[in-house]
């Protein structure tokens, strides 16, 4: 028997309107449960595979498939997480939380069942009737990870969702991200400007190259699971950080014009 | 608490040196029926207190009703420039062309097309509120985030749910930005309107009205204390939307946290 995979990119290309070729060419499977994770120089179009992936915008050749169909038509299994919280700033934390499942017209009840669960499953109880200026950086990105959870997504698509805070907040929220994804088994696209983010979180990472961006190398983790605040003091996670670094530079010292 | 005590204390130092410096023009001789003093103008607001309310209280009747339906109006005409990219474009300059039509040019016509009362006075002000009622609304809903539509894009929203929770609710503080200039400029609006539409109900007239009456009379002191309330009732026209801003959107909205500027 042949399962669908949850993502598949099949010899896509994206050609902006005028603009160059962001991507050129790209096929990438990625089967349930796996975390993946782009990386790649800036402008490889890293983001723009995640939009396509979420039907937010048509490739301009070549197909993608999410749960074998189109993906503008498996909007309900996907969550999208943006770099900044993108909250609401004139709904509270507990009405940013259920905003997607008010426009998805839930009942009141189970509306409220729902969020107020998300929201101690990721430690914002107390935080429910604030509004957002009042929350830090992280706390907001909670925030937006509870709002893009609540609605039980299978995929969760992020786009440098930690880019923004600092390396302790950002480090809390990797092993936190990954005590979710134990319990809830969705499959990830991740993408990232850190090598040792990558590695922590991903059971593959995809190293791109720009100009026109393209998959350069495919570097599986095989790093234990679960994977802890340890994980990162140990040498296996050193040695993995330095060669996908190398692919890194390699790529980056390819690419015709460095910006 | 302290600090507003200290902004609310040097405020009556500054109007007390004012005051100071006007009635010692009095002093040094100039003659009354050019500068009359503030006494004698506080004794003209004492005499003349009944004619002088009821003239504040046509001109705001005026006003208010100019800017009420400049907000209402405005509003749509936003909305359809939100929705309709062409329309935006054609008729974007109008509005800006709308906004630098000298309004006492404006007034006259009016007045041929509405007659002398209330209505004239009143479109006068609308005239002049409708330009950054639009402007700012406009800029308001159009000025969403990519990101925050994408995010809408992903739960399936319709159209009419992007409008009522994504786009009217950010465009809300760019419309009390609108409405907070026009909102001064309203009594402005109504008071030019009162120049040449006289009396909104018969035998009587708003603050722009008593103000011709008045010079022709040569009633300087009067004449003083009308222009006063003019710029008070604009004053107030304009605090008032601010704390109705502050009111509304102080819980969530950076640029209200503090009343008063550092
Ligand atoms: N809407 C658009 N219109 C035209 N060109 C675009 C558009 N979006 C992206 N591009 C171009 O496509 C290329 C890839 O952009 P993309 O944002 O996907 O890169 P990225 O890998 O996410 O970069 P970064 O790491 O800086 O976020 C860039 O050259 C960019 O200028
Ligand atoms: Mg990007």
């Amino acid at each position: 028997m042949v399962t669908t995979p949850e993502i598949a990119i099949d010899q896509v290309s994206k050609q902006f309107r005028g603009g160059s070729l962001a991507l050129d060419n790209v096929s990438l499977t990625v089967e349930k449960g796996e975390f993946v994770s782009l990386l790649g120089p800036s402008g490889c179009g890293k983001s723009t595979l995640l939009r396509l992936v979420s039907g937010l915008t048509p490739a301009t050749q070549g197909t993608i498939t999410v749960n074998g169909i189109e993906p503008a038509n498996a909007r309900e299994l996907m969550s999208f997480i943006f770099q900044d919280a993108t909250l609401l700033p004139w709904r509270t934390v507990e009405q940013n939380v259920g905003l997607g499942l008010e426009l998805e017209g839930v009942a009141r009840p189970v509306l409220e069942k729902s969020v107020n669960a998300m929201l101690s499953l990721v430690g914002l109880e107390n935080l429910a009737q604030r509004y957002p200026r009042h929350l830090s950086g992280g706390m907001k990105m909670r925030v937006s990870i509870a709002r893009a959870l609540v609605s039980r997504p299978r995929i969760l698509l992020l786009d440098e969702p930690f880019a923004a805070l600092d390396e302790m907040s950002r480090d809390r929220l990797n092993e936190e991200l990954l005590r979710l994804y134990a319990e809830q088994h969705w499959t990830v696209l991740f993408v990232t400007h850190s090598v040792a983010e990558a590695v922590f979180l991903s059971s593959r990472i995809v190293v791109l190259a720009p100009h026109p961006g393209r998959v350069a190398h495919v570097v599986p983790i095989d790093l234990p699971w679960p994977r802890t605040a340890d994980t990162r003091l140990s040498d296996a996670f050193d040695e993995q950080v330095t060669h996908v670094s190398r692919l890194l530079r390699s790529v980056q010292a390819a690419a015709p014009e460095a910006r | 608490m302290k600090r507003h005590l200290w902004f609310a204390l040097n405020s009556l130092i500054v109007l007390g040196v004012l005051l100071l410096i006007w009635q010692s023009g009095v002093w040094l001789g100039v003659p009354p029926y050019m500068l009359p003093g503030p006494l004698v103008v506080g004794e003209a607001v004492v005499n003349r207190f009944p004619s002088l309310i009821r003239s504040l209280w046509l001109t705001s009747e005026a006003a208010a009703l100019g800017l009420g339906a400049s907000i209402v109006v405005g509003v749509a005409i936003a909305l359809a420039f939100a929705q309709w990219r062409w329309l935006r474009c054609l008729l974007f300059p109008y509005t800006i062309l709308l906004q630098t039509v000298p309004i006492v040019a404006i007034a006259p016509l009016v007045l041929m097309w509405a007659g002398n009362g209330l209505l004239s006075v009143a479109l006068v002000a609308f005239i002049i509120c409708l330009p950054p009622i639009i402007a700012n609304t406009t800029q308001g809903l159009i000025s969403v985030e990519e990101n925050f539509l994408h995010l809408f894009l992903m739960h399936k929203a319709t159209p009419v749910q992007v409008l009522l929770h994504l786009r009217l609710p950010h465009a809300l503080p760019h419309l009390f930005t609108g409405i907070r200039i026009s909102a001064g400029i309203s009594v402005i609006g109504a008071i030019t309107g009162e120049l040449f539409a006289g009396s909104s109900r018969v035998g009587e007239g708003g603050l722009g009205y008593s103000i011709l009456y008045a010079s022709g009379q040569l009633e300087t002191d009067y004449l003083f204390a009308l222009v006063l309330a003019a710029s008070a009732l604009g004053f107030c026209f304009f605090f008032a939307t601010m704390f109705l801003e502050w009111y509304l959107l102080h819980d969530w909205h950076e640029a209200n946290r503090s009343d008063i500027p550092e």
